[in-house]
């Protein structure tokens, strides 16, 4: 990719007065793919693969809800989270309301009121980007279970290196390297921030670039989310 | 959510089908359903698929201090995961009779067999053993977990490498697998499990039995056994009484069936090595088909960013400035702080609204004030008043030694009203 370098070296001016250099990357998301509809069991089910990370996804429902749990105008969403060992963790409990936050917004629970949808995510390789991976993995799972949902969302994780430039969809050693790492849901409908992770420190000029690189990134797994569901509904492969 | 009950007609249909020899999917009653084995990018990660059984198993490994009857083995543990993933009826983070089942049943078949040796886990002598943890995730529950369970867990226990030690006097060093090959775990046989499902009292018999198959059967027979035909453990249930003739030929079947898998096994364990040998991609990105319409994969892409720079400052300069705030953190006295002190209100609100909210908040304080002083009188109107329905209580009792036992004790008080109204009523 050839840049202009006008563009990356003028030094910016941030909000409150520093000066910063954003720095020329080249990023690029890692091959990635799905495989829908693999469980026997489950009313929808898929696998995502971002590189080596890997995230199986399993939908129920609606189905009946449990009296506790029933909500009187809407579907009760639960995501479960599976580490791959241990029992799940902290850690687990705080990525599975990312999700689930993630999935309210975009399903229209309404339409089924007093039931309960169940997403189950299972982490069976992380190499990076896990989160984004679990949100992608949950998106198509629920394509699969044909769910009424306002858009389609995808998960986008961005890391700014030590040395200030910003890498999409990093792998576990560039995530160990990393100065801050931010996991974005951004909806197909107008590329807007639906959920946001972080960790780590970093300005509001890097949070900015990191959401319009995920926002060009988003494009690409949009057009495959497209392409995924055409190759399905086709008479051939 | 609950498992959907199964009909009548269809368990008719299942049992007539049984009788006739003929099975839902077509396989003959000694047949087994088609086994694949996979391994994941990790040491100690397999999957396989019995059916549309689908098992995942990850083996881990920790430096833990010896139990103190054995300071020189070291140890193993089994977590079997019933997640809902497998099927709608299990429930997350409960232990339910079927998991405790397959997790004993899998520690008799592959701890009790002393399949594993356990001495050369040991690093010091009673202060450092290495924990063996081997996590069993079920992730789709179509018939025969068991067996299924088994061979990921062994085949995961084979692929798996643990670190090296070294030991200089007291210190322990663990290697990282840069520094030392990772080593594999000593072996000595592998104990796999096979099923056999009885039905109408033990008239008929199925190996590998389905999901479906499960549900209407009387009783299950679970043969745990090695490919020199030693049985490691033998597991009866479901109530039924079997003869000697039908265990003899299930553990006939099942030295077949254990010899096939074995084979199978270690064929996997060959193809990987060789994979990872040639530093070829293994583990389950790879194994992803792709000749199905459901399966899609993308290559690497690269991301367009060119105006990235620009629309981050854009959004940034055109960004309302969020008001000042309070610079400074005031500390009035010691052992107190402050901040946020004469600051402009920012949430659209005129000041003297607020002067009127904080005049109207002092006099509802004062009311307020009011209101608990009474309350406070009515509390203790309220207590008069219970006294008095306590002497009331007192005079429906018609034994006078009650009274002076009431008097003494204050628990026996609360009691005795009761059994005076029960003696009211009737």
């Amino acid at each position: 990719m050839i840049m202009s370098d006008a563009i990356f070296s003028r030094p910016t001016h941030t909000f409150d007065g520093m000066m910063e250099e954003c720095s020329p990357s080249t990023v690029s998301i890692r091959e990635f793919g799905c495989e829908q509809n693999l469980l026997s069991r489950s009313d929808g089910s898929a696998s995502f693969i971002q590189g080596n990370t890997s995230v199986l996804a399993a939908v129920y429902g609606p189905a009946e809800v449990k009296v506790s749990k029933e909500i009187y105008d809407r579907a009760t969403l639960e995501v479960i989270i599976q580490p791959k060992v241990g029992l799940p963790s902290v850690k687990e409990r705080a990525q599975e309301q990312c999700v689930r936050e993630t999935c309210e917004a975009s399903l229209l629970l309404s339409l089924h009121p007093r039931s309960s949808l169940t997403l189950v995510l299972q982490e069976l390789h992380n190499d990076g980007s896990l989160l984004s991976c679990f949100l992608n993995a949950g998106c198509m799972a629920m394509m699969d279970a044909g769910l009424p949902m306002s858009c389609l969302f995808c998960g986008v994780t961005c890391a700014i290196h030590t040395d200030g430039t910003i890498i999409t969809d990093p792998t576990a050693a560039q995530e160990a390297e990393s100065r801050a790492l931010m996991t974005f849901a951004i909806d197909s409908k107008e590329h807007q921030v639906m959920m946001t992770s972080t960790k780590g420190s970093f300005s509001v000029q890097e949070m900015q670039q990191c959401i319009a690189v995920s926002q060009a990134a988003s494009e690409k797994i949009f057009s495959f989310h497209r392409e995924s569901l055409r190759r399905r509904y086709s008479k051939s492969v | 959510m609950k498992e959907t009950p199964l009909s009548n007609c269809e368990r008719d249909f299942l049992l007539k089908a049984i009788q006739e020899k003929k099975r839902l999917d077509g396989r003959q009653t000694y047949d087994y359903r088609k086994l694949k084995i996979m391994f994941g990018t990790d040491f100690g990660c397999c999957f396989v698929e019995l059916g549309k059984t689908r098992v995942m198993a990850q083996v881990s490994c920790e430096l833990v201090a010896p139990k103190e009857n054995r300071p020189n083995e070291g140890i193993m543990f089994f977590n079997i995961e019933l997640s809902p993933m497998a099927s709608p009826a299990f429930e997350q983070g409960r232990q339910s009779e079927l998991s405790v089942k397959l997790n004993r049943q899998l520690e008799r078949c592959l701890r009790n067999s002393k399949c594993i040796d356990l001495e050369s886990l040991c690093v010091v002598s009673g202060e450092k053993v290495w924990q063996i943890r081997v996590d069993v995730h079920m992730l789709n529950h179509d018939g025969n977990l068991m067996d299924a369970a088994s061979i990921t867990a062994i085949a995961s226990l084979c692929h798996f490498r643990r670190p090296d030690v070294g030991i200089q006097g007291d210190e322990v060093t663990v290697y990282s697998p840069d520094e030392r090959d990772p080593i594999p775990l000593s072996i000595y046989h592998m104990p796999i499990s096979v099923s056999f499902a009885f039905f109408q009292q033990g008239t008929y018999l199925l190996v590998d039995p389905c999901e479906r198959e499960e549900r209407v059967m009387d009783g299950l027979l679970m043969i745990a056994m090695n490919k020199h035909r030693e049985i490691c453990s033998i597991q009866s249930s479901g109530g039924i009484m079997l003869l000697k003739e039908q265990v003899m030929r299930c553990s006939k079947i099942a030295s077949v069936k254990v010899s096939e898998i074995t084979k199978l096994i270690m064929k996997a364990l060959e193809n990987d090595k060789t994979a990872r040998k040639a530093g070829g991609k293994c583990g389950f990105a790879e194994s992803m088909p792709q000749e199905r319409i459901t399966a899609l994969k993308k290559d690497e892409t690269a991301v367009e960013m060119t105006d990235v720079t620009e629309r981050a400052n854009d959004i940034v300069l055109n960004a309302e400035v969020p008001p000042q705030t309070s610079q400074s953190l005031l500390v009035p006295l010691p052992g107190m702080g402050q901040v946020g002190k004469d600051l402009q209100n920012s949430w659209g609100i005129e000041e003297y609204y607020q002067d009127e909210e904080e005049a109207f908040n002092s006099d509802e304080d004062k009311q307020t004030m009011m209101e608990v002083g009474e309350k406070q009188k009515v509390h203790e109107d309220v207590v008069e008043i219970s006294d008095s329905e306590e002497d009331e209580v007192v005079i429906l009792q018609p034994e006078a030694t009650d009274r002076a036992h009431k008097k003494t004790s204050s628990s026996s008080h609360l009691k005795e009203p009761a059994k005076s109204k029960k003696r009211h009523r009737k």
